[in-house]
C-alpha cells in the first residue's frame, strides 16, 4: 500500500533531476561547485602542511615544485590555506542558507498567507532592509565581536529579510490561485494549505533564491574577512589571505591571486546552478521537455 | 413550495480600496462589488448569473460559498444559517456545497497528481488515503470522461477541457449538491464548451445537482439555465425565467443585453428598435445615486437619479428592479 503511494512521487524526482542533469548550466555550475565542496571536505587528507605553520626561510616563494600555490609573506603554504579557507566558506555558506531557508520561510510564509501579521513582520524587515547588506554585516559583527560564528549570525540577519521577502511574495501570489480557493471550498485548514498548495509552489523562487544567497553568502564572508570584521587571522579564509596579500600584489602576486579565483569559481559555479535550477524548477516550462 | 437550497438575503460585499498611506492618514474608499443582494436558488435547478465583467457576480458565487466574508446580509444554505457558522462547522456544510472555476490552468495545483487533486476533498473529510479511495476517484474520473491512467499525471499533461474535466471531478467528489460553476466554461474553444456543458447537464441529471451557472455568454447561459439573473454594478436588476428574461425582458438592462446577442442569422434578428447601452460599466468605487444604471438607461426619469428602485415581483416568478415597473404606467 505505501509502495503504491510512493511511486508516483519518486518518479517526478527522478523526473526532474534527469532534466537538471541535461541542462547545460546547471551542469557546468554543479561543476564548478563541486570542485570547491570536495576540495573543501577533502581538506585534512589533501593537505600536509598546516596552514598556520610558519616558515620564514620559505616565504614568498612562488608556486610551482615542492609548493603547488606557492607561500605567503610568512611562508605559509598558501594551498593549505585556501584549500582550509575552501572548508570555512561551505561551512559558512551553508549554515546562512540553513538558517534563512528555515526562518526565511516562516517570516515570509507567515507574513503572506496571515494578512495580520503582514504589516508587524514587513516593517522589521524593511527596517533591517534599509541598511545596505554589507554594511549591517559590518555593525552586526562590530558589536557581536569578530568570529566564524558571528559571522554566520550577521549574515543570516541581514539575508533572512530579504528570503522572507521573496517567499512572502510567492505566497501571497499563490494564496489567491483558484486551486487555494478550491482547497478552501473543500473544507482545508489553514496547515493543510500551506503545506500542500502553498509552499511546494513557493519552494522553486526559494531553491533559486538560497543557491544565490549561498554565493552572496561565501561573497559577504570574504569582504567581511577582507576587512578585517570576520574570522580572526590567522583562520584561513579567503578574505583573510586576500587580506595579506594586498600588500605584496606586485612582489607575490598569487598570494591574492589564487584566493580570488577560488571565491570567483566557487561563485560562478553557484550562480550556473542557480540559473539552472531556476529553469528547471518552474513547473510552466515544464511542457516543452 | 419547497424549500430553497440556497437563499441570499441582503448580502453585500465591500472591499476597502487604497487608505493607509504614511500614518494611517488616507481614509480608504469603499468598494460595493456586491451590494444588497437577496436570491434563492431551489433544489435541482440552474439559476444563470450574468452580468458584464466587473459586476461582481463572481463575488457574488464567492460569498455563498463563503470563500470571501460577507460584509452584511445573510446566507442560507438547505433552510440552515451558514453566515456566521465557525470553521469546523462550515466545514461540514461544505461537503453539499463547491465551486468549479474559470481559469483551468490556475485552478490545479501544478504539483499534485490528478488523484491527489480529485481525492483532496475525501482526505480533508477524513478519509484515509487507500485503495478505497483510489478506487471512488477512479469511478468519479470514469464519470466526468477522463481515463484512469490519468490518476498519476499532472495537470499540465492535460488539456484546457481534460483539466476543466478534473475541476470538475473534484468538485463533485464529495457529491454535493450545490455547484457555483463560476465561468466554467468561459475560457475554452467553443467545441469544448459544448462538451462541458453536456457533461455538466448529464451530471446534473444524474446526481441531482443544482447549479448556479456564473457566466457572461449569453447564449450558454440560456442553453443551460432554468431561472437567469442579471447583475449590473453590484446589484440583481431582474430575475425571471430563462423564457421571460430572454422573451420579454423588463428591464432596460436586461433588454440591451439581450439585444447585443448576435443573431445566428440575419432574418432572425429581432425587427423591433433594438435597445442599445451607450457607455462604460461605471466605477463601483462610486456607484451612480438612486438607480445605478441610470447614467446609461434610455428611459431615464428624475426619479431614477434620485432613489434606487427595490427588486419587485411583477408577474408570477419575475422580479424587477427599475421605476418604469415599478410605477403604473399612465
Amino acid at each position: 500500500m505505501i509502495e503504491a503511494e510512493d511511486i508516483p512521487e519518486r518518479r517526478e524526482h527522478r523526473a526532474t533531476l534527469r532534466r537538471l542533469l541535461r541542462h547545460r548550466l546547471f551542469v557546468s555550475g554543479l561543476f564548478l561547485f563541486g570542485i570547491v565542496a570536495v576540495v573543501a571536505a577533502l581538506a585534512p587528507f589533501i593537505t600536509d602542511v598546516d596552514p598556520n605553520r610558519l616558515s620564514m626561510r620559505n616565504k614568498f616563494l612562488a608556486p610551482g615544485g615542492n609548493w603547488v600555490f606557492g607561500t605567503d609573506g610568512f611562508g605559509r603554504s598558501l594551498w593549505s590555506r585556501v584549500v582550509w579557507g575552501a572548508q570555512l566558506s561551505m561551512i559558512i555558506g551553508a549554515s546562512v542558507v540553513a538558517l534563512n531557508a528555515i526562518f526565511g520561510t516562516l517570516i515570509g510564509a507567515a507574513a503572506g498567507y496571515f494578512r495580520r501579521l503582514d504589516t508587524m513582520l514587513m516593517r522589521v524587515n524593511d527596517a533591517l532592509m534599509a541598511f545596505p547588506a554589507i554594511l549591517l554585516a559590518i555593525a552586526v559583527t562590530s558589536v557581536l565581536g569578530p568570529s566564524t560564528l558571528n559571522v554566520i549570525l550577521a549574515l543570516s540577519i541581514v539575508y533572512i529579510p530579504r528570503t522572507a521577502r521573496i517567499v512572502r511574495s510567492s505566497v501571497i501570489v499563490l494564496r489567491e490561485m483558484e486551486y487555494v480557493q478550491a482547497a478552501v471550498a473543500a473544507g482545508a485548514g489553514h496547515w493543510r494549505i500551506l503545506r500542500h498548495h502553498i509552499l511546494p509552489n513557493a519552494m522553486a523562487p526559494m531553491i533559486v533564491q538560497l543557491s544565490f544567497l549561498f554565493a552572496y553568502a561565501v561573497l559577504s564572508e570574504a569582504t567581511l574577512s577582507f576587512l578585517g570584521v570576520g574570522a580572526v587571522p590567522p583562520t584561513p579564509t579567503w578574505g583573510n589571505i586576500m587580506s595579506e596579500g594586498r600588500d605584496f600584489m606586485r612582489e607575490a602576486p598569487w598570494i591574492i591571486t589564487i584566493p580570488g579565483i577560488a571565491l570567483m569559481v566557487t561563485v560562478m559555479g553557484l550562480n550556473l546552478l542557480g540559473d539552472g535550477l531556476r529553469d528547471v524548477l518552474d513547473p510552466r516550462l515544464r511542457i516543452q521537455q | 413550495m419547497t424549500q430553497p437550497l440556497l437563499e441570499a438575503e441582503g448580502l453585500e460585499k465591500h472591499f476597502e480600496v487604497g487608505g493607509g498611506g504614511f500614518f494611517g492618514l488616507t481614509p480608504a474608499v469603499k468598494l460595493r462589488a456586491v451590494d444588497d443582494v437577496s436570491l434563492s436558488i431551489m433544489p435541482g435547478e440552474t439559476l444563470g448569473l450574468v452580468g458584464e465583467s466587473g459586476c461582481g457576480k463572481s463575488t457574488l458565487g464567492r460569498l455563498l460559498l463563503r470563500l470571501i466574508e460577507p460584509s452584511a446580509g445573510k446566507i442560507r444554505f438547505d433552510g440552515q444559517d451558514i453566515t456566521t457558522l465557525g470553521r469546523g462547522a462550515m466545514r461540514a456544510v461544505r461537503r453539499g456545497m463547491q465551486i468549479v472555476f474559470q481559469d483551468p490552468y490556475g485552478a490545479l495545483n501544478p504539483r499534485m497528481t490528478v488523484e491527489d487533486i480529485v481525492a483532496e476533498p475525501l482526505v480533508i473529510h477524513g478519509k484515509p488515503s487507500g485503495e478505497a479511495t483510489r478506487r471512488e476517484v477512479r469511478a468519479m474520473l470514469d464519470r466526468v470522461g477522463l481515463p484512469a491512467r490519468a490518476m498519476e499525471r499532472f495537470p499540465h499533461e492535460f488539456s484546457g477541457g481534460q483539466r476543466q474535466r478534473i475541476g470538475i471531478a473534484r468538485a463533485l467528489i464529495l457529491k454535493p449538491r450545490l455547484i457555483v460553476c463560476d465561468e466554467a466554461v468561459s475560457a475554452l474553444d467553443v467545441s469544448v464548451q459544448a462538451q462541458i456543458v453536456n457533461l455538466l447537464q448529464d451530471l446534473q441529471r444524474e446526481m441531482g445537482l443544482t447549479y448556479l451557472f456564473i457566466a457572461h455568454d449569453l447564449s450558454v447561459v440560456r442553453h443551460i439555465s432554468d431561472r437567469v439573473a442579471v447583475m449590473y454594478l453590484g446589484r440583481v436588476v431582474e430575475v425571471a425565467a430563462k423564457q421571460a428574461i430572454y422573451g420579454a425582458p423588463l428591464h432596460p438592462y436586461t433588454k440591451g443585453l439581450i439585444a447585443a446577442v448576435p443573431a445566428s442569422h440575419p432574418s432572425l434578428r429581432s425587427r423591433g428598435r433594438r435597445v442599445r447601452i451607450a457607455g462604460d460599466i461605471p466605477s463601483a468605487i462610486n456607484p451612480p445615486s438612486g438607480c445605478r444604471f441610470h447614467t446609461r438607461c434610455p428611459h431615464v426619469m428624475p426619479v431614477c437619479r434620485e432613489r434606487a428602485p427595490a427588486l419587485l415581483e411583477t408577474a408570477p416568478g419575475h422580479q424587477v428592479a427599475c421605476h418604469l415597473t415599478e410605477i403604473p404606467p399612465g
